[in-house]
């Protein structure tokens, strides 16, 4: 019980930084229909560059809060990943709109290993670690000595999660970018008709997926303490696992998706074998494709002849 | 309705070059190209500003430290703001002419080009050893045969096989290295245990992988399109996760060494008196296994080619392209699409199984390292990059990716321009993938952009790559 306790609290943490990156598949799936296979490049980016600001922050400009320095810190990673993904979305996705369905794919699997291996070159290829930045645990429930606890950083995790969702979904439900997003989903034709900007809105959509990707990494980077270049593929892969499950083109259903593979890695760890938590989350995105292609939450797709 | 269709309902006009091209006055167009390098250059400084400016270093008490690098950064913008100058100024206007010039049927000159081009090639890789040999010597043609020659051809025979599977069958696989993969291990665990020789295990290995090739094909027949690139990619994982893991029978990531080589008609490569050497009189030297294997897969490549044409032209090849081009037509027609499907699978595979095979053989030395996504992403990209189908098409894809990047370990006289420490061998991948991205915006379609069909009313002619579908998987 205890153990189960525990692995719900580290799955449901793990689960928020997938369900974040998730959207980000999910929105530009929904709005453009490609697999957009750089997103998990896009999200280690995201984690270096909030190293880099942290970095920055404590060590040259000695700002010793801790609150205040991780807010600078996300807003910081926010902007600069934007950018980065704004400016790849320009030079490699949008001369290849309209184009045939596989040059996009192979545009970004090759902006996938340009940025993994831009990475590498500009920042090294070891492991890059910081001190922690935010430290201590609640107690939430002891037996037998084996403490169930909630650490500081999770809560973090979680709290800046909630909040971000609920500012995104004000975005999506309440703004006129939401709508004209909306709009471009269901008919980008017929969007532009009506006066919609599509390509700006298909932008905006890459810029806020980076935003939401890079407050993933911000907290990956403050939950686990340490990123490399490599780190962008599997997490890429298991949040897209969370984007299919949940159903793709579904906002909460990639919330949802990434919480339930958040749960399922950490309780195959826990009760199986650690060596194999890839393989089920794998598993996972292989088994729903082949018995619920729609997801959980996702329409289901009618070929019309 | 499904999100994938949407794009073929409604083409956007394509953009860059072909848009209408009006005449600026002089003057206008240097503003306009000022103006354009200016934002570039911002840009560039917004987006390197943090990974190029400050740079990650662990020092000796292994904390992570930050340096600046100033002067890189305000070169490389720089760099980007006059690199766009100069593209506005010259090449764009330069691109506007040739796209204004209406592309007519192509010339009498480049058909009979096109003719000779594939027997010339041909003659060209035969003699390729000899060429190496005469040009540098005995020293320095080990070098180019084993990292040029043989590299390349493995890659243009993974790229002819996958090109079954993806240009043929239309069926998108992004887990193509699971394959190469199960024939690596295959031969290197049987001809360790039970003595094979390569000869045997060969066809042997191509059988295995052809059956994995079924087996993951059974699930995904009824996926199409990108998810079944991503389930692909996933059973790829899986395969090199569980190769990594199992450790009693791969020995994990530490690898297979001591794979038996192949051998001249049982005669070893060895400095032995019964070696290849000793036995034809001739001084030792590695050169003759290196070259023996060239032209193993060199063999093993052509067999691909040739299967491939022929295929095509048989029941199940014409069934692979009818499958790509309508799947529900070819249903309709009472074609069995999941035999189709699975054939493909177990074709694409036995070919990889076929390159994981020789690939074992050639190294003496296997680990999961060598099976890793980007593997199969390079071997996707030199099937898409070279033309969908187009099998003159993969073969120079390969040769443009994998020399290219193989090029950049011998580029050593960049050190004398960068200094020392400049390693032109860590920007390999940095440019494939660059090169991709480039290519890929340049060329959706391929480097080449036109397909001979194999069924044909009257008179055979090549038609534009645009006119074959690409397969909803």
């Amino acid at each position: 019980m205890e153990v189960f306790l525990q692995q719900l609290i580290n799955g449901v943490t793990l689960g928020s930084i997938y369900g974040l990156i998730a959207i980000g598949y999910t929105m530009v799936f929904g709005i453009i229909g490609m697999v957009n296979f750089a997103h998990g490049d896009v999200f280690m980016v995201s984690a270096f560059v909030a190293l880099i600001a942290f970095l920055l922050l404590t060590a040259w400009a000695g700002i010793s809060s801790i609150p205040v320095a991780l807010l600078i810190v996300l807003a910081v990673a926010m902007f600069f990943t934007s950018l980065v993904n704004w400016v790849i979305e320009r030079v490699a996705y949008r001369p290849l709109r309209g184009s045939f369905r596989l040059a996009p794919l192979i545009s970004a699997i090759g902006m996938s290993i340009f940025l993994s291996n831009f990475v590498q070159v500009t920042q090294g290829p070891r492991n890059k670690s910081i001190p922690p930045m935010v430290q201590g645990e609640i107690v939430l429930y002891r037996h037998n000595h084996y403490p169930v606890t909630l650490s500081y950083k999770q809560l973090v995790i979680w709290v800046v999660t909630a909040a971000l969702l609920a500012c995104f979904w004000y975005l999506v439900a309440k703004t006129k970018l939401g709508r004209a997003q909306r709009a471009c989903e269901q008919d980008q034709k017929m969007a532009a008709l009506v006066g919609v900007d599509v390509d700006r809105t298909i932008s905006m959509t890459f810029v806020i997926a980076a935003a939401l990707a890079a407050v993933a990494g911000t907290m990956y980077l403050m939950y686990y303490g340490v990123v490399s270049f490599s780190d962008g593929f599997v997490p890429g892969v298991k949040a897209f696992t969370a984007a299919v499950l949940g159903g793709i083109g579904s906002l909460p259903g990639a919330v949802v998706g990434g919480l339930l593979i958040g749960l399922i890695e950490t309780f195959w760890s826990a009760y199986f074998s650690i060596d194999y938590k890839d393989v089920a989350a794998f598993s996972v995105l292989a088994i729903t494709l082949i018995f619920l292609p729609q997801g959980l939450f996702g329409r289901p797709d009618v070929e019309k002849v | 309705m499904s999100a994938v269709g949407r794009e073929s309902e409604h083409p956007h006009a394509p953009r860059g070059p072909a848009r209408p091209v009006l005449p600026a006055p002089a003057r206008s167009r240097l503003a306009s190209a000022v103006r354009d390098s200016a934002v570039t250059a911002a840009l560039a400084f917004g987006l390197f500003l943090p990974l190029i400016g400050f740079e990650t270093v662990t020092n000796i008490r292994n904390e992570v430290t930050l340096q600046t690098r100033w002067p890189l950064l305000f070169a490389i913008t720089a760099a980007m703001g006059f690199g766009r100058m100069f593209y506005t100024l010259t090449l764009e206007p330069a691109i506007r002419r040739r796209a204004l010039r209406a592309a007519g049927a192509p010339s009498a000159w480049r058909a009979r080009a096109g003719r000779l081009f594939v027997p010339s090639a041909i003659a060209f890789i035969i003699l390729y050893p000899a060429v190496v040999l005469l040009l540098t010597g005995a020293s320095g043609a080990l070098k180019w045969i084993d990292n040029f020659g043989i590299q390349i051809l493995i890659y243009v025979m993974l790229g002819w096989g996958l090109n079954i599977v993806v240009g043929l069958a239309g069926l998108l696989d992004l887990g193509y290295v699971a394959f190469y993969a199960v024939g690596a291990y295959s031969y290197a665990l049987l001809a360790k245990t039970f003595g094979l020789a390569f000869w045997i295990l060969l066809p042997l290995a191509g059988i295995l992988a052809s059956f994995w090739g079924i087996l993951l094909g059974f699930p995904v027949l009824r996926l199409r399109g990108d998810y079944l690139a991503i389930v692909t990619l996933a059973f790829g994982e899986i395969i090199r996760i569980v190769i990594v893991n199992w450790v009693d029978l791969t020995n994990g990531y530490a690898g297979i060494g001591g794979i038996p080589r192949p051998t001249f008609f049982g005669i070893p490569f060895s400095a032995d008196d019964d070696g290849f050497a000793a036995v034809f009189g001739l001084e030792f030297s590695p050169l003759h296994r290196t070259i023996f294997l060239y032209y193993i897969i060199l063999a093993l490549a052509l067999l691909t080619a040739y299967v491939t044409v022929r295929l095509r032209r048989l029941p199940v090849g014409r069934a692979w392209e009818a499958l790509r081009e309508d799947e529900i037509a070819c249903r309709s027609l009472g074609i069995n699409t999941t035999n189709t499907k699975l054939t493909a699978f177990a074709m694409g595979a036995m070919f990889a199984g076929f390159a994981g095979s020789f690939f074992a053989a050639r190294q003496g030395f296997i680990s999961p390292e060598s099976f890793t996504f980007i593997e199969s992403a390079t071997i996707l990209s030199i099937v898409v990059l070279g033309g969908m189908g187009s099998q003159i098409g993969v073969a120079i894809a390969a040769v443009v990716m994998i020399g290219g990047t193989e090029i950049m370990r011998e580029l050593d006289f960049l050190k004398d321009v960068f200094g020392q420490t400049f390693d032109p061998t860590q920007y390999r991948m940095l440019l494939f993938g660059f090169a991709m991205v480039v290519i890929m915006v340049v060329r959706p379609r391929g480097l080449i952009s036109t397909r001979e069909p194999s069924v044909f009313l009257h008179e055979r002619k090549t038609i534009s790559a645009e006119l074959v579908k690409e397969g909803r998987g």
